[in-house]
């Protein structure tokens, strides 16, 4: 009983986005739509169709690896608003790995590109790092308004020194062919970033579970304090996390120049960064789960679209339900499973039980010893 | 009317099994300034809290003015007069003086009279030479300052009996004198003035009447114009157990293992802490460190565990200068233990399991992991041989160390600290907090430590454990050691005598 009760416990960002999309379907009624038409819609849209599939895997991509962009950050204490940043200038980097440099075999190329990339975005990530480790300056703030530095960086370079001349639109010349990412799922747009994704998660997964640095960055989360004491040079992992975030953030965006875009678009992101922070606690900080709820939310913006052109739904709508899980996963989040109260609270019950049939229990076999 | 303002008899306090306080009986007179002197943890501020109503005693009544009276929380309490000001400020740093004294005032209507609150106060603070403008916002005012609006606030509310615990701890020393001036005013005003403090010579500058706590009992209450920071001191340390000392075996130290040469340390408030501390261990010798808490020895250990960067000095183990290694190194190139003084805080993580704590201090190097890599199965046999063997009370090695008791949670600490089989081991303030039996438990596990060669440096306030445990006692005062003794020296009177030392010389940096 009690184990059903854990478990019960330990799915309740389940429950949540369930809540969440029941009330969201009272907001669908007041639209003057059916739920189950728009939700069906949804579903179909964003996970059974061929189509659809593909989009929402698209969408997948970034978002994964900006929710363990957070994710990681997180085991150590740390919140990371600033992906959408390090995407950008992991997107930066790769663009300009792949369009400035001299000419050379897709085999290298490629993986110059995703490093320059990484290494963009782990940029992004080591400045608040080490402001925070170093100076004992608020991360949250550094990563949130580093965001806007990016974006505008990418502004300027997509628009000036390496926009394609008679250009419409803030965008640089298109990366050679070569360098393509392959896709998965043929004649779509879906690309192997979202493999990547998964791979990284797993990777993630078995480093914080069985390496010692997971142990480290574990420890510094739940009591830095007890990590100096430990000899973990607590300043230096926050470095280096942030830094190892920021290259996560930065291979999202790498993904979407080398997948899906071939150009670096100004403004090409719509919030991928901040949909991680959502995404990380979907997972509840589990790089294992982090591919579910980032799959999970690329379908709910991916299905919206189908939505909204099917049944007529006003995109609000769909915006007030994706807050709505947001708010309701995070409310759920804040309970905590309290295996003593839950216990107790069992025990009482069963003793309430033995008291009411005990009287006729304890009556019949005292009869039976006399 | 007698002159008797206060009351106490026969209070009693227990949380759980633990008597905090143990028949408690305190008179106060009315129109004095009475101290409640003893080291952390002798029932001090509990028994501040069961007047303030913050606590129910489980035994035992409070007479006020002469009736007993039940106090049953602190707004009955200030209706009562009594009003008590405590060690964190309980100010909103935002708001002016006038604003925070109107703040939860009762019998406000829906209005806010804050020029007539205004008025009263400017009074207040004339009648008293508080000098305290109460249209100033708090955060501008220094920490000094803060405390006496601390103290109008209660004033304020017609308190005749405030209640101080351990006033001066967060002043600077310059504060310190006027602060205690001003007591003097209160008393001259007619309040009744209880003070809690560890501090002799604030006792001696301002009390009337002392009463002396420890572990939960009232152990002498001494006139302060009769007596002297010596005899103070002695009472406050003083050993009611004639301990039979501990089967120690035979002492054979060995080679200088650990020094430290000249330590110089300042704290957050720029004093120092330390002021040129030196020391050395030999291997199988147990150096106690004896002082009143707060004296710097804090500050050592973290030095010597290389938690905190000294001004100038020496830390040397085995000859080599250790002054600037890493933690990690200190722990794992030259074999250093500490058991720090808050296990709650720095020598465990709560939220672990206790296989996780286990694996805290030595996780980085074999056989715990390898390459990068926990060796979980290890781990958790390691965890339940120490659990056994150091008798750990638990239900399993995965549950989470909050759970345990505060004994248990020692004894797991030092199976980590001891079982990496350290040169070095530093311990601070082992027995805090514990029982009979876990206290035992702790020094046997120390003196097994001194029998197997260790240089072992033991912190604490309590001096009956030192005498158990150390060979030489060194005394601490001010951040300086004031002499060093061997257990048979260490008469009550001379090691008062070091310790309250300060109080002698006349030095307010104590």
């Amino acid at each position: 009983m009690l184990a059903l009760v854990r478990y019960t416990f330990a799915l309740r960002p389940v429950w949540a986005v369930l809540l969440a999309l029941l009330v969201g379907s009272g907001l669908i009624l007041l639209a003057g739509v059916s739920p189950f038409a728009a939700y069906g819609e949804l579903f179909k849209g964003a996970f059974l169709d061929y189509w659809g599939l593909a989009g929402t895997l698209v969408k997948t991509s970034p978002i994964l690896l900006a929710g363990l962009a957070v994710i990681l950050p997180l085991r150590a204490g740390l919140l990371n608003i600033g992906a959408e940043g390090q995407i950008y200038m992991g997107a930066l980097f790769s663009a300009m790995a792949a369009l400035l440099l001299p000419e050379m075999h897709p085999a290298i190329h490629i993986p110059v590109c995703i490093l320059a990339g990484a290494l963009g975005g782990g940029l992004w990530g080591l400045i608040p790092g080490y402001l925070k480790a170093y100076h004992g300056m608020n991360e949250v703030i550094l990563t949130l308004l580093l965001n806007f530095i990016a974006i505008n960086i990418v502004s300027y370079v997509a628009g000036g020194p390496m926009m394609q001349a008679g250009a419409p639109y803030p965008y640089s010349e298109e990366i050679s062919q070569d360098l393509w990412l392959p896709w998965i799922l043929p004649s779509t747009d879906a690309h192997a970033g979202v493999i990547f994704g998964v791979l990284l998660a797993l990777i993630m997964f078995l480093v914080l579970r069985y390496s010692t640095v997971g142990f480290a960055l574990d420890t510094i989360g739940k009591n830095a304090t007890a990590a100096r004491y430990a000899g973990i040079p607590v300043k230096r992992y926050v470095v280096g996390v942030m830094f190892a975030a920021g290259a996560l953030g930065g291979l999202a965006g790498t993904f979407e120049v080398l997948g899906l875009k071939y150009r670096l678009y100004h403004h090409f992101s719509p919030g991928y960064g901040f949909d991680g922070i959502v995404v990380a606690f979907l997972a509840t900080v589990n790089p294992l789960l982090a591919p579910l709820a980032a799959f999970f939310l690329a379908g709910l913006k991916a299905g919206a679209l189908v939505m909204q052109r099917a049944v007529g739904l006003e995109s609000t709508v769909i915006e007030a339900i994706k807050g709505l899980v947001i708010i309701f996963v995070a409310a759920s989040l804040g309970l905590r499973y309290d295996a003593q109260k839950w216990a107790a609270r069992l025990m009482r019950r069963r003793k309430r039980l033995d008291d009411e049939l005990g009287d006729t229990f304890q009556a019949r076999t005292r009869g039976e010893g006399r | 009317m007698s002159d008797t303002a206060l009351l106490l008899r026969g209070i009693s306090k227990l949380f759980g099994t633990f008597r905090a306080l143990d028949h408690v009986d305190i008179e106060i007179k009315r129109g004095t300034v009475h101290a409640v002197l003893g080291e952390n943890g002798a029932g001090k501020t509990t028994l501040m809290n069961v007047l303030f109503g913050l606590y129910q005693p489980d035994e035992g009544e409070i007479s006020l003015n002469g009736t007993v009276r039940a106090i049953p929380s602190p707004k009955q309490a200030m209706e009562m007069g009594i009003g008590m000001i405590h060690q964190h400020f309980m100010l909103v740093d935002t708001l002016t003086v006038a604003e925070n004294v109107a703040l939860g005032l009762p019998g406000q209507g829906a209005t806010l009279k804050l020029q007539a609150i205004t008025d009263r106060l400017t009074e207040l603070s004339d009648e008293y030479g508080f000098d305290i403008d109460p249209h100033e916002e708090v955060w501008k005012l220094p920490i000094g300052m803060r405390q006496r609006v601390e103290i109008l606030k209660v004033l304020f509310r017609d308190a005749d009996i405030i209640i101080l615990d351990e006033p001066t701890s967060v002043l600077a020393p310059n504060e310190i004198s006027s602060f205690l001036d001003g007591l003097a005013r209160l008393r001259d005003a007619g309040k009744t003035v209880i003070f809690i403090t560890h501090k002799l010579d604030e006792v001696e500058a301002v009390a009337d009447t002392v009463t002396i706590m420890r572990h939960g009992h009232v152990c002498a209450e001494v006139e302060v114009a009769k007596s002297d920071a010596r005899e103070m001191a002695r009472l406050m340390v003083g050993r009611e157990v004639v301990h039979d000392r501990m089967d120690r075996g035979s002492a054979s130290p060995g080679a200088v293992i650990f020094e430290a040469r000249d330590l110089r340390v300042r704290d957050q408030r720029g004093i120092e802490a330390l002021r040129g501390v030196s020391i050395d261990v030999r291997a199988g010798e147990v150096l106690g460190i004896a002082g009143v808490d707060g004296n710097g020895q804090a500050e050592l250990a973290n030095v010597v565990a290389g938690l905190l960067t000294p001004d100038s000095g020496r830390v040397l183990i085995d000859g080599e200068d250790v002054t600037a290694s890493s933690v990690d190194d200190r722990r794992h190139k030259y074999a250093l233990s500490y058991v720090p003084e808050d296990r709650h805080h720095t020598g465990l993580v709560l939220d672990f399991t206790i296989a996780q704590n286990a694996m805290l201090r030595d996780f980085n190097v074999p056989p715990f992991s390898k390459n990068g890599l926990v060796n979980t199965s290890h781990v958790r046999d390691v965890a339940q041989d120490w659990v056994e063997r150091y008798d750990v009370r638990m239900r399993s090695i995965d549950q989470t160390v909050r759970f345990l008791s505060g004994g248990n949670q020692q004894k797991l600490i030092f199976a980590r600290e001891v079982e990496c089989d350290p040169r070095v081991f530093v311990v601070m303030q082992p027995c805090k907090g514990l029982d009979v039996g876990a206290i035992e438990a702790v020094q046997r596990t120390v003196m097994s430590q001194r029998a197997a060669g260790k240089a072992i440096l033991y912190i604490s306030t309590e001096l009956e454990h030192i005498m158990t445990v150390a060979d030489r006692i060194a005394v601490m005062c001010a951040g300086e050691i004031t002499g060093i003794l061997t257990p048979d020296e260490a008469t009550d009177e001379r090691i008062g005598t070091l310790m309250g030392g300060h109080a002698e010389e006349g030095a307010a940096a104590c």
